[in-house]
């Protein structure tokens, strides 16, 4: 083991002043800027090696196939209508929990992120359970209204809401947990009630809370796939989405893979540049 | 006499706090809530408001029970005829001064239109026309005070309340916006309640002070009274005075922990005995002057209390002094110096405790 290196002696006044920032940067230990590169390499060499081994010869046509495209649209469409039954039921519920007491608040917040961490195949199983033609609640859909959610187009979105939701959640009650609920009470104090309160008061305070929470959900419904495979399966333009095309397409034709591959990897950085400015910067 | 149009029994009881303050008033009249960190004025304050529900008592308004718990009655915040200015205004960051002022309005039913139009002349009121359609954000503190004043008056409230209404300005803002709000308090047709730590902005501000000590009404009276009057330690600490308990006998006070005061006011019985600072003397060496009130005392600590020093002593009977800054530089005061003080009999005053 070596021994600890002394401090570099004092350096002369206007070189220590120019050189401030500089030495800054110099002076972060290898131990953690090693890793930090190492880590750095892991997340961005795999995006690279898409791009080098894309097929760019024969890119044009591979995704002149309409079934490329059905799959994109029914990916953006799945995610984005996942994401708006997300905000939909979503705020409302992290409000309550932020908001208000009652028996029991902390089991439900522990159900609510459940999805988080429970595999996708999982909560794939459990929906057909509940929402499957035979289960408890599809059942009485299905004798009721016709209804049959698994194995269509909404199960897809059903699907993805399950699994995205949670992370809406979670962002909106944490921003309305930093809001300060006084200004709810300001509110009521000049007459507001309770919803009044939140729609023209609370709702703008935390928009930036719910954008980045429905950015979040929307990445996580867009690159759902267990639990959709799973409770919609697998039908070209109805319930085939992006990664669920991916991953069939690998086994047949890994250049159509990484061809559809790279459209997902180019729709997800799109995103991210045009929001990012808007969302992710917000404190 | 006029029925009170705020009539307010206020109990809370709270784990470790208990808060019992009885409040009258009658149209017009502003009340200053005048109390030490921790008495309860902002939990009075947010009872009244309808913020918080009463343990027991009542409260009514204009003959109006707006809360009593006996029978399961409380109008909640939003019914009330009740308009509040919070200690940090609390002005909605996303609406223009305009826009927060019509808030109430539009709360009330009225359009974006004609809460606006309703809403304006209470800014002009203000003299913030011109920052109409500016955030919150991008007002000063005293900006931002008149514009919650303007919302909290908008919708025309019943009781006026304010919560620390100075305390987040600088010196510099505070006067001006102390005499303002005193003249918007003094067009103001309905009761106003307003809490402070400050004397000065109560004294400036109120018709009637209410001091509360440990959630309960130590002292009650206009501010020239309880000037001249104070009755605990907290309010003649707070107006500037030294003061003492005792029992009185011709014109001697004997207090309750030993020593005696000479004064001037012929009492007998329990009495309170008060004193300013700058009635103090201090002498290096006992002194053969014809003032009967001396005592041998120790420095505890020096203070610059504007252009006077502020000396506390310990000792038989602790007290303040006022010196000017030369004499207490030729005295070579330090803490833990000795010193001998004197009060002329003629500069203290005694009244009936």
């Amino acid at each position: 083991m070596t021994q600890p290196q002394p401090p570099a002696g004092p350096a002369p006044t206007a070189l220590r002043l120019r050189g401030r920032a500089r030495r800054r940067a110099q002076r972060v230990p290898y131990a953690l800027l090693l890793p930090a590169l190492l880590g750095l390499t892991f997340l961005v060499l795999p995006l690279a090696g898409l791009l080098i081994r894309a097929p760019w010869s024969t890119l044009s046509q591979q995704l002149s196939s309409s079934q490329v495209w059905d799959a994109l649209r029914l990916s953006l469409v799945c995610a984005t209508a996942a994401t708006g039954l997300s905000l939909l039921l979503g705020v409302p519920l992290a409000w309550l929990l932020a908001r208000t007491e009652f028996p029991g608040r902390r089991i439900v917040r522990a159900l609510v992120t459940l999805p988080l961490v429970l595999p996708p195949v999982v909560g794939g199983v459990a929906l057909l359970l509940v929402l499957g033609r035979n289960g408890i609640v599809g059942r009485w859909l299905d004798a009721a209204f016709g209804i049959t959610l698994p194995f269509h187009t909404s199960g897809v979105v059903i699907a993805e809401a399950f699994v995205a939701m949670p992370f809406l959640v979670i962002s909106v009650e944490g921003a309305l947990r930093a809001a300060d609920p006084r200004y709810e009470e300001a509110a009521a104090t000049l007459g507001a009630s309770r919803l009044t309160a939140f729609r023209r008061v609370t709702l703008p305070l935390i928009a930036p809370g719910i954008g980045a929470g429905a950015v979040l959900a929307w990445a996580r419904a867009l690159g759902e796939f267990g639990a959709t495979i799973t409770f919609a399966g697998n039908f070209p333009g109805q319930t085939q989405t992006m990664p669920l095309a991916v991953y069939l397409a690998m086994e047949t034709d890994p250049e159509a893979a990484i061809a559809l591959s790279l459209v997902l990897l180019a729709v997800s950085v799109a995103v991210l540049a045009g929001l990012r400015e808007r969302w992710m910067s917000a404190p | 006499m006029t029925p009170h149009a705020l009539d307010a029994l206020l109990r809370v009881d709270r784990p470790a706090f208990r808060l019992d303050l009885a409040l009258t008033a009658a149209p017009g009249e502003v009340i200053a809530l005048l109390g030490p960190n921790g008495a309860g004025k902002s939990t009075a304050l947010r009872a009244l408001a309808g913020l918080l529900p009463l343990t027991t008592g009542h409260l009514r308004l204009d003959g109006t029970t707006l809360e009593d718990p006996a029978a399961g009655l409380h109008t909640p915040a939003e019914n009330r005829p009740v308009g509040v200015v919070f200690q940090d205004y609390l002005l909605f960051p996303h609406l223009s001064a305009l826009d927060n002022v019509a808030f109430g309005l539009r709360c009330r039913g009225l359009g974006r239109k004609p809460s606006r139009a309703e809403a304006l002349p209470w800014l002009e009121r203000m003299g913030l026309a011109d920052h109409a359609h500016t955030k919150p954000g991008a007002l000063s503190g005293g900006q931002a005070q008149r514009v919650a004043l303007a919302r909290a008056l908008a919708v025309r409230p019943r009781l006026l309340l304010l919560d620390e209404p100075l305390a987040a300005l600088d010196a510099r803002t505070r006067l001006d916006v102390r005499a303002q709000l005193r003249r918007h308090l003094a067009e103001f047709e309905a009761v106003a309640v307003l809490v402070t730590h400050d004397p000065l902005d109560a004294m400036v501000l109120a018709d009637r002070l209410v001091v509360i000590e440990d959630g309960q009404q130590v002292q009650s009276g206009t501010p020239a009274e309880i000037a001249r009057h104070p009755r605990t330690d907290y309010i003649a600490r707070l107006v500037g005075l030294n003061l003492y308990q005792g029992l009185a006998d011709g014109l001697t006070v004997t207090l309750s922990d030993g020593p005696s005061l000479a004064t001037t006011d012929g009492l007998t019985g329990p009495v309170f005995v008060a004193f300013p600072p700058s009635a103090v003397t201090l002498h290096r060496s006992r002194p053969d002057s014809s003032a009967r009130n001396v005592w041998e005392l120790k420095v505890s600590g020096l203070d610059l209390h504007g252009d006077q020093v502020r000396v506390d002593l310990t000792g038989e009977l602790p007290l303040a002094a006022d010196l000017t800054p030369a004499a207490a530089a030729d005295l070579d005061l330090a803490p833990g110096s000795t010193v001998w003080a004197t009060v002329k009999a003629a500069q203290t005053h005694a009244y009936p405790a």
